[in-house]
């Protein structure tokens, strides 16, 4: 209707505004759209430059906010650049920022110059987890005395109901001691890591909680977490892994607030 | 089980969630969650009021939802659109606009507002407030934006001036008149950004006083003051940055007396965005706001904080 409507009052050409403005705006080698002028015949090109800058810096601190560990591990220049192409390449979608850089761990993975940083995409995407956590659905966790009610007979069919805010993050690097060494303010002294690490993310109340996995409860948290009932979890967690502590991948579970309920499978 | 029987009542009867919080007369400031303990600790609540951006609020939950929860408990909350694009041609988008009516719905804000720009094209969006020309094409195009935006919140805007660098060769009327035909068409309130008018007057070579007489003045609802900072444009002649990071300027100051001169006191409120600094220095901004109105209308802020109670 719209589109009918303004051909016939011939205002269809005065409304394409945005796509002439836009067509410069993430590439500075593109000239000033020349449906703008500075007053009194004055040039439009620094003035529009403004607006460049706004778009440009403004989407590069957003993703600043968003990765902090990652600016930190970079450092700032490295960070910046690394950052501009990425919104040269994936603009945002949504004007809701904090659902922006989803797509930034995989560029960083393909990112030339982070190549001698084999975990920075890894610690990207506990931060991008961190982020989703923090604005998660409100929900009370699964309480200890619950599941200590459940029926012995019942336990292997168990499913857990997860929380809303859970989130999981494998590394075949020490992608966690990285992150939490760099996520904060303090002195990062030198890391002696080396084995893979398996995040766990959450949000019990308000405040968001990464925790490693130990091996074996990665794939125990895994599968439950994929809807597998806990009798199959639990013999998948022995399968990868001899040394898998049951009793203790449960209490962390627990502390961490990964679920939310627990229902009967089958 | 009886308590949360009794909340589902009050939702269905439409019954505020919170109190009231009468913001006339009153200065504020944005709303920054690293300054919510000292707010929290402040028991004199001389806060005035706060504007938060709606964007920011648009989450599932987590802590932005509950420190707004204790803030709209105590205080006028305004909430602050940033990227409906209402000033842009394309269709609105319909999922930002649930989300937008959605959060109305739950904080019951005492002031909404949008701006008069555009931040998406097509499906890319550009995080700035883009100017756009004005003619009759684009006057009818916004008009009908925000008709759809008062339809789905149910009650009018504020629509924000935009702070402006340049000008488009197509346009033929001036700003003033743009806004004065939008309030005529839709019924909107206008949100009065003395920062945006004195940045785009210096911009662009005009009188802010000229601007501001010619301004629909009783349709104000709202005012902002904010920080610029100084660049130069191609000619080498100062060019104003709308950066909302330093305190309110002087002329600034000087402009905002003239307007509550002529106006009488307008709820108004100090912008801080980046380089936040510690709350008692915005306090003492949003003071300083209180103080000009409180000497052009003595009763009118003890009037608020009373029927506040």
């Amino acid at each position: 209707m719209r589109e009918v409507r303004d051909c016939f009052l011939g205002s269809a050409d005065e409304l394409d505004y945005p796509a002439q403005f836009v067509a410069g705006l993430l590439d500075p080698a593109r000239p000033t759209p020349t449906l703008l002028t500075g007053p009194h015949g004055k040039a439009a090109h620094r003035r529009f430059n403004v607006y460049r800058n706004n778009v440009t810096v403004s989407l590069i601190e957003a993703l600043a906010a968003t990765f902090p560990a990652t600016r930190r591990i970079t450092g700032e220049a490295f960070f910046r650049a690394m950052a501009r192409f990425h919104i040269r390449e994936t603009p945002p979608k949504s004007p809701l920022l904090f659902e922006y850089g989803r797509n930034f761990p995989d560029f960083i993975e393909r990112y030339a110059y982070a190549r001698p940083m084999p975990w920075l995409a890894d610690v990207a995407r506990i931060e991008r987890a961190w982020l989703d956590a923090y604005h998660a659905a409100d929900a009370a966790v699964l309480l200890p005395h619950v599941l200590a009610a459940a029926q012995p007979a019942e336990l292997a069919d168990l499913v857990f109901e997860p929380h809303p805010a859970t989130g999981v993050v494998r590394s075949a690097y020490p992608a966690v001691t990285v992150f939490s060494a760099n996520r904060g303010d303090g002195p990062v002294g030198r890391i002696e890591a080396s084995a893979p690490e398996t995040a766990l993310i959450t949000r019990p109340s308000l405040e968001v909680e990464v925790r490693t996995l130990a091996p074996g409860a990665d794939i125990f948290v895994g599968s439950l977490l994929e809807g597998e009932p806990f009798g199959s979890a639990a013999v998948a967690g022995h399968a990868c892994c001899p040394h898998f502590d049951l009793a203790t991948a449960i209490r962390v579970m627990l502390e961490a607030g990964a679920f939310a309920a627990i229902r009967h499978g089958g | 089980m009886t308590e949360l029987a009794i909340h589902a009542d009050r939702a269905q009867l439409g019954i505020p969630r919170f109190p009231a919080h009468p913001v006339d007369g009153l200065a504020g400031t944005s709303f920054k969650h690293q300054h919510l303990p000292n707010i929290l600790a402040d028991d004199e609540r001389t806060g005035g009021f706060f504007e938060v951006h709606a964007e920011n609020y648009m989450g599932a939950g987590g802590p932005p939802h509950a420190a707004l929860v204790k803030i709209r408990e105590d205080y006028p909350v305004s909430l602050h659109g940033v990227c409906m694009s209402i000033g842009g041609p394309q269709p609105l988008d319909k999922g930002h606009l649930g989300r937008f009516a959605a959060l109305v719905k739950r904080y019951e804000p005492a002031l909404v507002s949008e701006h008069l720009a555009w931040s998406t094209h097509e499906t890319t969006y550009y995080n700035d407030l883009l100017p756009l020309p004005y003619t009759e094409a684009s006057l009818r195009r916004v008009a009908e934006h925000i008709d759809e935006v008062q339809e789905a919140i149910g009650r009018p805007i504020l629509l924000e001036n935009p702070s402006s660098y340049l000008l488009f060769k197509d346009s033929t009327m001036s700003e003033t008149a743009f806004m004065r035909g939008l309030v005529r068409r839709t019924g909107c309130g206008l949100l009065l950004d003395i920062n945006n008018v004195f940045v785009s007057a210096t911009n662009q070579g005009f009188s802010a006083l000229d601007y501001l007489s010619d301004f629909p003045m009783a349709d104000v609802g709202e005012i902002h003051l904010a920080g610029h900072t100084q660049q130069q444009d191609d000619e080498g002649d100062l060019l104003l940055i709308d950066s909302h990071n330093g305190p309110v300027a002087d002329a600034v100051w000087k402009l905002f007396d003239v307007v509550i001169a002529l106006r009488g006191p307008v709820p108004t409120l100090i912008e801080w965005d980046s380089a936040i600094p510690d709350w008692s220095v915005l306090k003492r901004e949003a003071q300083a706001a209180q103080m000009l109105m409180d000497r052009h209308a003595p009763g009118l802020r003890q009037e608020t904080l009373h029927a506040r109670g």
